[in-house]
Parts: structure tokens; C-alpha cells; sequence
């Protein structure tokens, strides 16, 4: 049974990860979380994103956030990668399945996903 | 929408765009009828906004002129024979009470009744997306209540650990299906 007391020992524990994590988040990741997104199917692809980028050990180097609509409703869900120095990739029509092959090979090996990017698609 | 679920997760996240420091998602259900009420103490709305919103062609957005939140939630219920009541205090007039209710029912027995979903998998998107706003979770069913009040992981949790670490969603999450386990 989880309980309220088992917190405290995340804090404990998160407490010594704060500070390895200081170095900063060098990707962010965005997840489109409006009406058009939500309907669309947004909230597994959030879920399999945040649990994938745990996984993979990247957590302290890059963020998953929400965001609004950003205009192509069409393509939702759409998930945005924004690096330093790097050009924005737009990933349309995702899915939890594709969330997780985008985090491996985009997030940890450095290779987009052309296939599902906004461009790939319409081409 | 495929589950009432995901209309909980959009409406509460007018709330937060209108700077609610506390949102409030409850849900009363009994053999015939759901109830899903989202409160919140934002900056609220205007009478003429509040009768705009369930209007389709009523959007604050600039992406797109079409806002489908809350008349798509409308007629969720209304399809059932249901409805829904939206009710509002714009902060210029209400400076200490402002804020916004929306509540909807909805008969489960009629075949057109859109299931309610995963309503774990939308409180922890939640609480993912907006760590430094609180949430109140009530699912009231004959079984028992299902809770969660962000405000007390957060005094617990203190300012170092935010609520939308890793751990802390996962506990979420599951602290929710533990209860919904026992009391449904």
C-alpha cells in the first residue's frame, strides 16, 4: 500500500539528485496538451515520452513539458524537440510507440526520426 | 473524446492557463449518474465570456479561431440527457472570490454515454505538466472516495523536490490505482 510516509524517503533520496542534475537540461522536449492534442491522443504519448527518458537515464539533460496549441491540429499529437544550436524538430502524429523510438534514437543516439517529423510526413 | 477522462484533462487546463493556484476535480458517481465538477479559484470570467465559451467559434486562442473544450464537453453530456452548468467571477469584479465552475452530468446508462477513462493517467498528466499549481482529487462512488490533494505531497515534498519529478509522478499514479483498486 503506498503511503504518504513513503514521499519522505523520495525527497530523501531526490534530495543528493537535485544536485548531480545542475548541470542543466540541454533538450527540451514539448508535448501539445490542448483540446486538438488531448483528443488526439496526447496524454499516452506525454507518459511513454517521461517514462522513456527515465529510462534511457537521460532525465538530466532533458526536460518533457506541456504546451498549448501550436496551430497544426491536424498533425496531433505533435511533440517539439528544441536543442541549443539546432534546428526545432516537429514530430506529428505520434503515438506512445513512436514517442519511445523518437526518445532513443533522436534523444539518445542523435538521430532524427525523419519518417515522423512534420516535414517526412508531408513529403 | 473517447473518455470523460481526457475532457477533465482539457477543461483543467483552462484552469490553470487562468492562473489558478488550485483546481479542483471532482467527480460523484452513483448507479445512474455522473457528476464531474472542476473548480478554480483563476482569474475567472466575464458574463459575456462565459456565454461565449460554449460557443464553438469562441476561442482566447490565436492559433486557431475554433475553442471545442467546453462545447465539446456539453454535448458529451447533453447526449446522454444530461447537461452542463457553467458558472464564473471575473477578478475585476469578485477581486477575492474569482474564479470558475464548471459541472456536467451525465446519465451512464444511455448508450451514447462516453466512458469515464483513465482519470489516474489524466490527474498525473496533470500534475506532470503544472508541479507549481495544486490539484484536489475526489472520485466519490457507493464503494468508497479515491483522493489526492497535491497540497499535502507538497508539504511533505518542501521547495527542493518538485512534484513533477520522475518518482514522485510514478507515485502518484500509482498511489491512485492502489485506491481505485480497493474502493472500486
Amino acid at each position: 500500500m503506498k503511503s504518504l510516509a513513503e514521499l519522505q524517503a523520495i525527497k530523501e533520496k531526490m534530495k543528493n539528485k537535485v544536485v548531480i542534475r545542475e548541470g542543466g537540461e540541454e533538450v527540451r522536449v514539448v508535448v501539445g496538451m490542448a483540446t486538438c492534442g488531448i483528443a488526439a491522443g496526447a496524454r499516452p504519448v506525454l507518459a511513454a515520452m517521461v517514462e522513456e527518458v527515465e529510462a534511457l537515464g537521460l532525465s538530466g539533460k532533458v526536460s518533457v513539458s506541456q504546451t498549448g496549441c501550436i496551430g497544426i491540429c491536424q498533425y496531433e499529437p505533435v511533440v517539439e524537440i528544441m536543442e541549443a544550436g539546432k534546428e526545432k524538430v516537429t514530430y506529428v502524429k505520434m503515438t506512445a510507440e513512436k514517442a519511445k523510438r523518437v526518445a532513443k534514437e533522436h534523444l539518445k543516439d542523435g538521430k532524427v526520426v525523419a519518417e515522423y517529423t512534420l516535414s517526412g510526413v508531408k513529403a | 473524446m473517447k473518455e470523460l477522462s481526457l475532457n477533465i484533462l482539457d477543461i483543467a487546463e483552462n484552469s490553470v492557463k487562468a492562473g489558478a493556484s488550485l483546481t479542483e476535480i471532482l467527480i460523484d458517481e452513483d448507479n445512474e449518474k455522473i457528476v464531474i465538477t472542476v473548480r478554480d479559484n483563476g482569474c475567472g470570467m466575464t458574463e459575456e465570456t462565459v456565454k461565449a465559451a460554449q460557443n464553438p467559434f469562441y476561442t482566447t486562442r490565436t492559433t486557431r479561431s475554433v475553442g471545442l473544450g467546453i462545447p465539446l464537453f456539453k454535448e458529451q453530456a447533453e447526449m446522454t440527457g444530461g447537461s452542463l452548468t457553467l458558472s464564473s467571477k471575473h477578478k475585476e469584479q469578485y477581486p477575492d472570490t474569482h474564479g470558475t465552475v464548471i459541472s456536467a452530468s451525465f446519465y451512464k446508462n444511455h448508450i451514447d454515454c462516453t466512458p469515464l477513462g483513465d482519470v489516474a493517467a489524466s490527474i498525473v498528466t496533470l500534475v506532470q505538466g503544472h508541479p507549481e499549481v495544486d490539484f484536489l482529487f475526489e472520485h466519490k462512488t457507493d464503494r468508497g472516495v479515491v483522493a489526492l490533494d497535491t497540497r499535502q505531497l507538497r508539504e511533505i515534498l518542501g521547495n527542493e523536490v518538485s512534484l513533477s519529478s520522475y518518482e514522485v509522478i510514478v507515485w502518484i499514479g500509482q498511489y491512485l490505482k492502489e485506491q481505485y483498486t480497493e474502493n472500486h
